[in-house]
C-alpha cells in the first residue's frame, strides 16, 4: 500500500517535470519566493522606506538598480518588499479560503440535505459579485491592515474552493467502494479523510495555484485604489498608482513594479497548467 | 385541465426555476450587503458630520439616530432599506446633494456601454487569436497566441491603463478622457474616443480566457468524425472551419464570455477611475472613500443585480446555441 502510493506520487512529479510551462512557471515562482524571503530577512541594498533628497528620481544605475522614486527611495528595495507583502497577503488569504472552502465543500457534498443547501445558497450569493467589488466592500467595512485585506480576499475566494471540492465528492460518494465502506461500518470521518479527500486533491491543488494568482491581482488592485497597503509602506499596486504622474519622465517607477506583478502571475498560471497536466491522467497523452 | 398543465409546465420549466433561484440569490445578496456595511466602525452620523460628531451632545445624537432611523432594530432597518430600494429610493448622497437614484441613472449607462464595448472587443480578439492558435497546435504561431493569452491574463488592468494613459498623453498629446465625459447621444464621436482605450483594456482582459477556451474547444472539435467527413466529401476547409468547427465550439465560448462579462464589471471599477469615466465603478469607489454608506449599499446592489441578470442571460443564450440542452 505504502509503496504503491510512493510510485504514484513520483509519477506526478515526473509528469510535472515533463511539462515546459510547469518548469518555467516553477522557476519564475521560485525566483519571486526567494526575492520575498530576502526582503523579509531585510537583505536589501537599501531600506525601502529611507528617503534620500539627494537622489530624487535617479535613473537605474549600479547604486540604485531600479532607480529611485520621487522621494528618493530605492525602487529595487521597494519592489522586493512589495512582492513580499503581496505574497504574504495572498498566501494567507488563499490558505484560509482553501481550508474553510474545502472543509465546507466536502462536508456539504458528503452530508447533503439542508447543510449542503445552505452552503450552496450562501456561495451563490458570493458568486454574484465581481471579485474586486466584493473585496472592496469588505475592506471598506473591515479596514486595510494586511490581515484585513487577507480576510477580505479569503472571503471572496472561499466559494470557489467550496465548489471545486464539492463537485468530485458528489460523484465519488455514489461509487461502490464508498457504499461498501459504509456498509462495513467505517466511520464518516474515516471515509471522508481516507477515501474522499484523495479524490478532490488534484483539482484543489490546481485551484490553489490559480487562486493565488487572482489573489495577487486583487491585492495589488486594492492597493492601487488606495484601499490596501497604506503609504509609506511599499506595495506593488500602490507603487504603480504613485508612478502615474511620474511615468512619463521616470519610466522605471512604473515598469519594475508592473513587471514583478506580471511575472509572478504568469509564473502561478504556468504552475497551474503544469499541475493540471501532471495530476490529470487524461491529459498526459501529449 | 389544459390551463393547469400549461401552468405546471411553466412552473417546472428550467427558465422559471433559474429565475426563481436568481431572486433568492438577490435576496441573500441584499442581506449580505446590508450586514457588511453595518459592521463598519462609525455610522451614518460620523459619516455625515465627520470630526464634528464629537461636538454633538447625547441628546442631539439620539435625535440624529432617530432621524436616520438607526435607533430601530436591525431587522426593521433592513426592511425599511430594501422596501425603499425596491421602490426606487436608493438613498441620498450628501457630498453631491443628489439622490443616489439620480446618480445611478447617469452612471449606469456609462458602465453598461463600457462593458459592452469591452466584451465585443474581447470576444473578437479572443476568438480570432484562438482560431489563429488552434490552426497549427504546437507551432510558433500557436506559441505566440498562447503567450498573448498568458500576458493578457497576467498584466493587471491598472498597469495597462496607466501605461496607455502615459504614452498617449505624453508622447502623442492625445487624451480624450481629460475632457468632460460626453454621452453617446450628445457627441457620439467624442464618446467613441473616450470609450476606446478603457474598452480596449477591458477587452484584453476578456480576450485572454476567451482565447484559451476557443483554442481548446476548437482543438477538441477538429478531431470529431463529422469534421473529417465534411472535409472528406470536399467541403472547402474555410467553410468547415467556420460552419462546422466554430459553430460546434460556441457553447464553451458563450459560457466563458458570460462569466467574463460579469468580471468585467469588476474591472470597470479600476478602469473607470484611471480614465475618469463617470460610471458605477467610480460611484462606488468615491462613496467608499467618502464613507457614504447609503450610496455604497445601493450601488453594490445595482452591480449584483446586473451580474445576476447577465448570468441568466448567458444561460438563456446557452440553451439557444445548444438545442441539446432542454
Amino acid at each position: 500500500m505504502a509503496k504503491k502510493k510512493e510510485v504514484s506520487q513520483r509519477g506526478a512529479i515526473h509528469y510535472y517535470l515533463q511539462s515546459t510551462s510547469g518548469i518555467v512557471g516553477a522557476v519564475l515562482l521560485l525566483f519571486m519566493i526567494v526575492v520575498s524571503i530576502c526582503a523579509a530577512m531585510g537583505w536589501l541594498p537599501h531600506n525601502p522606506l529611507d528617503q534620500n533628497v539627494d537622489n530624487l528620481l535617479h535613473a537605474p544605475s549600479s547604486k540604485f538598480w531600479f532607480g529611485t522614486d520621487d522621494f528618493g527611495r530605492d525602487v529595487f528595495s521597494r519592489t522586493l518588499d512589495g512582492m513580499r507583502r503581496s505574497l504574504t497577503v495572498s498566501i494567507t488569504a488563499v490558505s484560509l479560503a482553501a481550508i474553510v472552502g474545502i472543509t465546507l465543500g466536502i462536508l456539504g457534498g458528503y452530508l447533503g440535505k439542508w447543510f449542503d443547501m445552505v452552503i450552496t445558497r450562501v456561495s451563490d450569493v458570493f458568486f454574484a459579485f465581481p471579485a474586486i467589488l466584493l473585496a472592496l466592500a469588505i475592506v471598506a467595512s473591515l479596514g486595510n491592515a494586511w490581515y484585513e485585506t487577507s480576510l477580505a480576499i479569503a472571503i471572496v475566494y472561499t466559494p470557489i474552493f467550496i465548489r471545486v471540492a464539492r463537485g468530485p465528492v458528489l460523484s465519488v460518494k455514489e461509487m461502490d467502494y464508498i457504499k461498501v465502506s459504509r456498509i462495513l461500518g467505517f466511520s464518516s470521518p474515516r471515509i471522508l479523510i481516507k477515501h474522499i479527500l484523495p479524490n478532490v486533491f488534484a483539482p484543489i491543488v490546481v485551484q490553489i495555484a490559480l487562486s493565488l494568482s487572482w489573489a495577487i491581482l486583487t491585492e495589488s488592485g486594492l492597493s492601487f485604489l488606495g484601499l490596501g497597503t497604506q503609504p509609506p509602506n511599499a506595495s506593488l499596486g500602490l507603487m504603480v498608482s504613485d508612478a502615474q504622474p511620474l511615468a512619463a519622465f521616470a519610466w522605471w517607477t512604473l515598469v519594475f513594479p508592473s513587471l514583478f506583478i506580471t511575472i509572478v502571475v504568469v509564473g502561478l498560471n504556468l504552475v497551474g497548467d503544469g499541475l493540471r497536466d501532471a495530476l490529470d491522467p487524461a491529459r498526459r497523452s501529449s | 385541465m389544459q390551463g393547469i398543465s400549461t401552468l405546471r409546465r411553466l412552473f417546472f420549466s428550467s427558465t422559471f426555476i433559474r429565475i426563481a433561484s436568481a431572486i433568492t440569490t438577490l435576496f441573500g445578496i441584499s442581506i449580505f450587503v446590508f450586514l457588511v456595511l453595518r459592521v463598519i466602525p462609525g455610522n451614518t452620523i460620523t459619516g455625515a458630520f465627520g470630526i464634528e460628531t464629537g461636538a454633538l451632545n447625547p441628546q442631539q445624537i439620539a435625535e440624529l439616530r432617530h432621524y436616520y432611523g438607526i435607533d430601530q432594530p436591525m431587522i426593521m432597518q433592513y426592511f425599511s432599506w430594501i422596501s425603499s430600494f425596491l421602490s426606487g429610493n436608493f438613498g441620498y448622497s450628501y457630498a453631491t446633494g443628489r439622490s443616489v437614484f439620480a446618480l445611478t441613472k447617469v452612471a449606469l449607462p456609462v458602465t453598461i456601454e463600457l462593458a459592452f464595448i469591452g466584451t465585443i472587443l474581447g470576444v473578437i480578439m479572443g476568438i480570432a487569436i484562438g482560431m489563429f492558435s488552434a490552426r497549427k497546435p504546437g507551432s510558433f504561431r500557436d506559441f505566440g497566441g498562447q503567450l498573448f493569452g498568458l500576458l493578457a491574463l497576467a498584466i493587471p488592468g491598472f498597469v495597462l491603463s496607466t501605461a496607455i494613459v502615459t504614452i498617449m498623453a505624453n508622447k502623442f498629446h492625445y487624451f480624450p478622457n481629460s475632457l468632460e465625459y460626453m454621452a453617446p447621444w450628445k457627441d457620439p464621436w467624442m464618446n467613441f474616443q473616450q470609450m476606446m482605450f478603457p474598452g480596449l483594456v477591458l477587452g484584453i482582459a476578456v480576450a485572454a480566457p476567451v482565447m484559451r477556451t476557443t483554442r481548446s474547444a476548437l482543438l477538441e472539435t477538429i478531431d470529431k468524425d463529422f469534421v473529417r467527413t465534411a472535409l472528406g466529401k470536399g467541403v472547402p476547409a474555410r467553410k468547415v472551419q467556420f460552419k462546422h468547427v466554430l459553430r460546434n465550439s460556441l457553447i464553451p465560448i458563450v459560457t466563458m464570455t458570460g462569466i467574463q462579462f460579469g468580471y468585467l464589471l469588476g474591472g470597470a471599477v479600476i478602469v473607470e477611475k484611471i480614465f475618469a469615466m463617470p460610471g458605477m465603478g467610480r460611484q462606488v469607489l468615491e462613496a467608499i472613500t467618502r464613507r457614504e454608506y447609503a450610496t455604497v449599499q445601493s450601488s453594490v446592489m445595482v452591480f449584483a443585480i446586473m451580474f445576476v441578470t447577465i448570468n441568466i442571460l448567458t444561460d438563456l443564450v446557452y440553451r439557444r446555441v445548444d438545442p441539446r440542452i432542454k
